[in-house]
């Protein structure tokens, strides 16, 4: 194996402790004069796109966003539960910058770069410093110092959050300070607009094409740099905890237009969602992976036992993680909880109507903390009763709103039976290719967040999604872009009517008149909801050869039925949201065969990638890390054509190993 | 079961706007509100027709873009939700429901049930922040609060900006969308250097932007999907007072 | 993202109404204190010396030009808020279920306080006008007298405007008390459970005890 000439990831020299600090000591600068000069585009208003665009701001950069929602508040990185990671060892059990680099590779299942890893884990420190400025409410001890939270994949309580809302409450901090940006005049904000391409001049990204979803209009916009921050592509499998709108067209445009796209198949599956309740379903609810912190996941020993939960006795119950990996229990990481909750439903002990979901049960932790509050309190002999009470008090303290979401969408109390959970699709680890300054294989053009591939390898732990959007954010663009921008200095801004630009405007307004012409049978949500089938069928939690091969001729077949058969309502002038999921739904067309593509080429299990031809005997996941230890980097060449690049993962640290749990 | 749906149609912002009437049957108590005008929409599509518009993202609560206002009230008859968290089993067979925008001078009408919320952005803008540029950050622990104010300050800063208050309000005041704002930071010592500053600008464009005054009925509080309590208004009215009349400045 | 001043914003005028509204709250236990003479039945020969102190006292006096200007200030700033709320809903709801999550007197306090202006009209005209003339004049005046002409049940007209205009009253407080205290940012996790208590038995008693007085004297129960 050899990496591909095409793919330079720009890993600075050094030992892996000093690459970063280093090269962010030596990466060339702007002078503040020449910042104020240069245009940059940020795409999308999550915590990567917010934080960047609001630190380049800062530093003097003119700085457009732009995000298809009403207002940059809304993006989807606000309905993040849990927590996000940092290794600050507060809590003196042992944590450090390089455990949580071992934990995040090794989570990763060894398909991430050690230098990005390792970066990572060095900002996030500052991130917790960076938001705790800003005023984000993070839970507090009575010390007044900040909580910690255990996490899935970790044995340290590394995981700082603000009850179920962290995501939220991050998102609200970098949007104030874009917001306070926006109101000195260094960022202008054009909400409700949508991405449709990237224009390229002379090989770099120096603008793009955005359609004004209210009025329709579309709209050239040059900038020296585009900096895609456009999250995942989770739907895709049209069911998923994704936001409805949340969408690959971004990523997609620029793929087509020369950047890579890497290990399209890394999806991760999360443990803990409401199950399926029926055919009218639009999306799916993640609960918080916090959750099993303290609950316990168990299926009947019985297979198809119809009883209610709370009627089957203690020793007919299977509490399958713990009994398959004493060590972590059900704290192990998330695609190995996902596959085993297939693996106990495939094989007959599920649960509920659907029997496609197994039980989160809370009993045993309000019983503990009922005891250990009685403590607290000082009362020495408390009735069962009492200790009920008292544990259900901490229990809503700690999970109140995750409890009360499940109630209000299920119809059940879960204080008082089980939960039923079932995995679904939650995060895309796969994204733009990029090298270790976020830049893509187009010049000029990044990736960062989610929408980039470069931090979990092929599988993401808790609490990481938010480390990774804002470290990328706030610390590493604001450095790393130096090195291209540095060179940019002479260039003008050009203007919007030179030719690429008409071109890009052109194929963009063809595309939206040829999906409002088709004026055939079926919605747009018919195609979305048959595409989102065959990718959870064949191209989910478990994949095979046969399965993915099927897949790929459905999904090329689909795709033309769509192009000849969709109907998309009203004009291209007005607010038409069919004809915005049109063009979602015909970029997801494409990437899900890649995603298949990938799947098929990696003959291996890692991570989010499980092929039923690799696994050992007891059912885990089995790496061929002599062959598949790489990044895998798809250059698009023409409709359902991609050519394969390879990026080599050197561990020079760490040593690769097959991960255990038990 | 049925539903018997009359919902605000209106092409643009020009457009007068008027209620239509829809039937839609076998709806399953399962299904949430907007999964309803999904399935409406589809038929509405197939028919020929144009589907309604309404906003609409995460479908979990926490993103703020729903926004429809049914049977007369914002998000519906529950309490604590939003519209997407809203589910049929709250409705009765042949139950007729009226669905409308917001409706405020400050939220206009795009189209149909979709309303412009930006004035909202512009109140953060003007104010809602902590002024602190990447990298000026010291140690998390070094800024100690204690646990009652970093939770009231959590409670206040869990409002989603959906704008219900707006919407509940028979003044169509947004105190309670601000008074949230400016209370997170007024409890928390980061807040503290911009406290007057903040509180001035952020009222100053709220009164711009064209929202009522606030009459204390308290129907925000009681509409909020995230219980923001109205004692963060009578923060705000208290943090106004002093930056206005009490501040030794010029 | 300039700032505006106090006056000029809602904040500000808000606080105007609340201090305004307290101020003449202070005045209605003034009113009621002094009125509730009568209930001691002896001819209202103790009303009448205490009237007589607050119409001819120069400390009163000057007390009653501020209790105008209250009224004004009070008035005058309801219009502008009433103004702007209006122009801030220029289209309405079909369908609105106000009952759901607020008090039909809370959201009726320009109606309420409507009425009380037009119940103050004919209360003015009664008492304060015939008041001002006799002094004008150097006649004698005896408002116990006045009361008692006025509220016979010949006068059942008056006296149901005057129940009317205490039913409001007690509505119009019953909101506005502890509104007041909102709007001044008065608010305490301990204490503001005392004062929307002490609010809700003052709109109760206060407005009771003036009922009792027109009903007292038209059934002759005070002579």
């Amino acid at each position: 194996m050899s990496t591909s000439p095409k793919l330079k990831s720009k890993i600075p020299d050094g030992t892996l402790e000093n690459k970063w600090t280093k090269y962010r000591s030596t990466v060339p600068l702007v002078n503040p004069a020449n910042k104020r000069s240069i245009e940059i585009i940020v795409v999308g208003s999550g915590l990567a796109g917010s934080s960047a665009a609001a630190t380049l701001a800062e530093l003097g950069y003119k700085v457009k966003v732009f995000c298809f929602q009403d207002s940059p508040r809304r993006a989807h990185s606000i309905a993040a539960q849990g927590g996000i990671n940092a290794a600050k060892n507060y809590q003196n059990d042992g944590d450090s910058v390089y455990r949580l680099f071992y934990d995040t590779i090794k989570g990763g299942d060894y398909r991430a770069r050690e230098a990005n890893v390792h970066r990572l884990a060095e900002v996030s420190g500052n991130i917790i410093d960076q938001c705790v400025a800003q005023g984000v409410p993070f839970a507090r001890e009575y010390g007044g110092t900040l909580s910690n939270r255990s996490f899935g994949g970790t044995q340290v309580q590394r995981t700082f959050y603000a009850a179920g809302q962290t995501g939220q409450q991050l998102l609200l901090g970098a949007y104030t300070a874009l917001q306070r940006q926006v109101g000195m005049g260094a960022v202008s904000m054009y909400a409700r607009h949508e991405m449709l391409d990237v224009v390229v001049i002379d090989g770099k990204a120096r603008g793009i094409i955005a359609r004004d979803l209210t009025t329709g209009k579309l709209e050239r916009h040059f900038g020296h740099a585009v900096l895609l921050c456009t999250g995942g592509y989770g739907n895709v499998f049209f069911l998923s905890t994704n936001a409805m709108g949340s969408n690959v067209t971004a990523a997609w445009k620029a793929h087509r237009k020369g950047a890579f796209f890497a290990n399209p198949c890394f999806t991760q599956i999360h443990t803990t969602c409401i199950p399926v309740s029926g055919d009218h379903q639009s999306k799916l609810t993640l609960m918080s992976e916090s959750l099993r912190n303290d609950g316990r996941i168990w299926v009947p020993k019985k297979q198809n036992d119809t009883r209610p939960a709370t009627q089957i006795p203690e020793e007919e119950r299977d509490y399958y993680l713990e009994r398959r990996y004493p060590a972590f229990g059900n704290l192990v990481p998330r695609d190995v909880a996902s596959r085993a909750a297939k693996e106990r439903c495939d094989a007959g002990y599920g649960v509920g109507t659907s029997k496609m979901a197994v039980y989160l049960d809370y009993a045993s932790a309000i019983e503990r903390y009922g005891k250990i509050e009685a403590n607290k309190q000082g009362i020495h002999h408390p009735s069962q009763d009492e200790i009920i009470k008292l544990g259900k008090s901490v229990v809503k303290e700690k999970y109140g709103n995750l409890f009360d979401m499940y109630k209000q969408i299920t119809g059940e109390d879960p204080y008082e039976v089980p939960m039923r959970i079932y995995p679904a699709v939650h995060y895309t680890m796969g994204g733009l290719w990029v090298d270790y300054n976020l830049m893509t294989t187009i010049p000029g053009l990044y990736a960062l967040g989610e929408a980039n591939f470069s931090d979990h390898g092929a599988n993401r732990l808790g609490a990481s999604a938010l480390m990774q959007g804002l470290a990328d954010g706030y610390f590493v663009i604001p450095y790393t872009i130096g090195e291209f921008l540095s060179g940019e200095i002479r260039t003008k801004a050009i203007p919007t009517d030179h030719p690429a630009f008409d071109d890009a405007e052109k194929s963009a307004d063809e595309r939206v008149q040829k999906l409002l012409s088709i004026k055939g049978t079926k919605s747009v949500d018919y195609f979305h909801k048959r595409l989102g089938k065959i990718m959870w069928d064949e191209c989910g939690m478990a994949r095979n050869e046969n399965g993915l091969k099927k897949a790929i001729a459905e999904i090329q077949q689909l795709r033309a039925e769509f192009w000849k058969d969709v109907r998309v309502p009203g004009s291209s002038n007005e607010l038409n949201p069919e004809l915005e999921k049109a063009g979602r739904v015909a970029d997801f067309l494409e990437l899900g065969e890649l995603m298949c593509v990938d799947a098929l080429g990696r003959n291996e299990s890692c991570g989010g990638h499980f092929r039923e031809e690799h696994q050992t005997e007891d059912g885990e996941a089995l790496r061929h890390d002599d062959q598949y230890a790489f990044v895998a980097a798809w250059e698009y060449q023409a409709d359902s054509k991609w050519e394969l690049h390879k990026e080599d993962l050197a561990y020079e640290n760490i040593k690769i190993a097959q991960r255990n749990y038990k | 079961m049925t539903i018997n749906l009359k919902v605000w149609r209106q092409k643009n912002n020009a457009d007068k706007g008027r209620l239509e009437t829809y039937v839609v049957k076998d709806v399953s108590p399962d299904m949430s509100f907007l999964e309803m005008f999904d399935v409406l929409n589809e038929r509405l599509i197939t028919e020929g027709k144009e589907p309604i518009a309404f906003d609409h993202d995460c479908r979990e609560g926490i993103c703020g873009m729903c926004s429809m206002f049914i049977n007369g009230r914002p998000h519906g008859p529950k309490q604590g939700i939003t519209t997407c968290q809203l589910h049929m089993r709250s409705f009765n067979d042949g139950d007729t429901v009226v669905v409308e925008p917001w409706r405020a001078a400050a939220f206009p009408v795009i189209k149909d049930l979709v309303v412009n919320r930006s004035a909202f952005d512009r109140v953060i803008s003007a104010g809602g922040f902590v002024s602190v540029n990447t990298g000026n950050a010291k140690d998390a622990n070094n800024i100690l609060i204690p646990k009652p104010d970093a939770d009231d300050a959590f409670n206040a800063a869990a409002c989603i900006g959906c704008g219900a208050c707006v919407a509940a309000c028979k003044n169509s005041s947004a105190m309670l969308f601000v008074s949230a704002k400016v209370s997170q930071f007024a409890l928390l010592p980061q807040g503290q250097v911009e406290r007057a500053e903040r509180v001035e600008k952020m009222v100053a464009q709220m009164d711009e932007e064209g929202f009522g005054n606030c009459t204390n009925t308290g129907a925000c509080e009681a509409e909020c999907p995230k219980s923001i309590s109205l004692e963060n208004i009578a923060r705000m009215n208290r943090e106004y007072l002093s930056a206005k009349l009490l501040a030794n400045k010029k | 993202m300039s700032k505006e001043s106090f006056l000029e914003s809602t904040i500000g005028r808000k606080m105007v109404m609340a201090l305004t509204g307290l101020f003449l709250i202070s005045f209605l236990v003034v009113h009621v204190s002094i009125n509730a003479c009568i209930f001691l039945n002896d001819g209202g020969k103790t009303f009448n010396v205490a009237s007589h102190f607050m119409s001819h006292n120069p400390v009163i006096r000057v007390l009653e030009i501020g209790l105008f200007i209250g009224f004004i200030l009070h008035i005058y700033m309801s219009v502008k808020l009433t103004m702007k709320n209006n122009k801030a809903r220029p289209v309405k709801y079909q369908v609105v279920d106000g009952k759901a999550n607020s008090k039909w007197y809370s959201r009726s306090m320009g109606i309420l306080g409507s009425l009380l202006l037009l119940f103050l009209v004919v209360h003015l005209g009664n008492f304060w006008v015939p008041t001002k003339q006799a002094i004008f004049n150097g006649q004698q005046h005896n408002t116990f007298d006045s009361m008692k002409n006025i509220f016979s049940l010949d006068n059942w007209y008056f006296i149901a405007i005057y129940l009317l205009g205490v039913i409001s009253l007690s509505y119009h407080l019953l909101h506005g008390f502890q509104s007041a205290f909102q709007s001044l940012g008065l608010n305490h996790r301990k204490y503001s459970p005392l004062i929307h208590q002490v609010g809700i038995w003052f709109s109760i008693i206060v407005p009771l005890l003036f009922a009792l007085m027109p009903i007292s004297m038209a059934f002759g129960i005070i002579r």
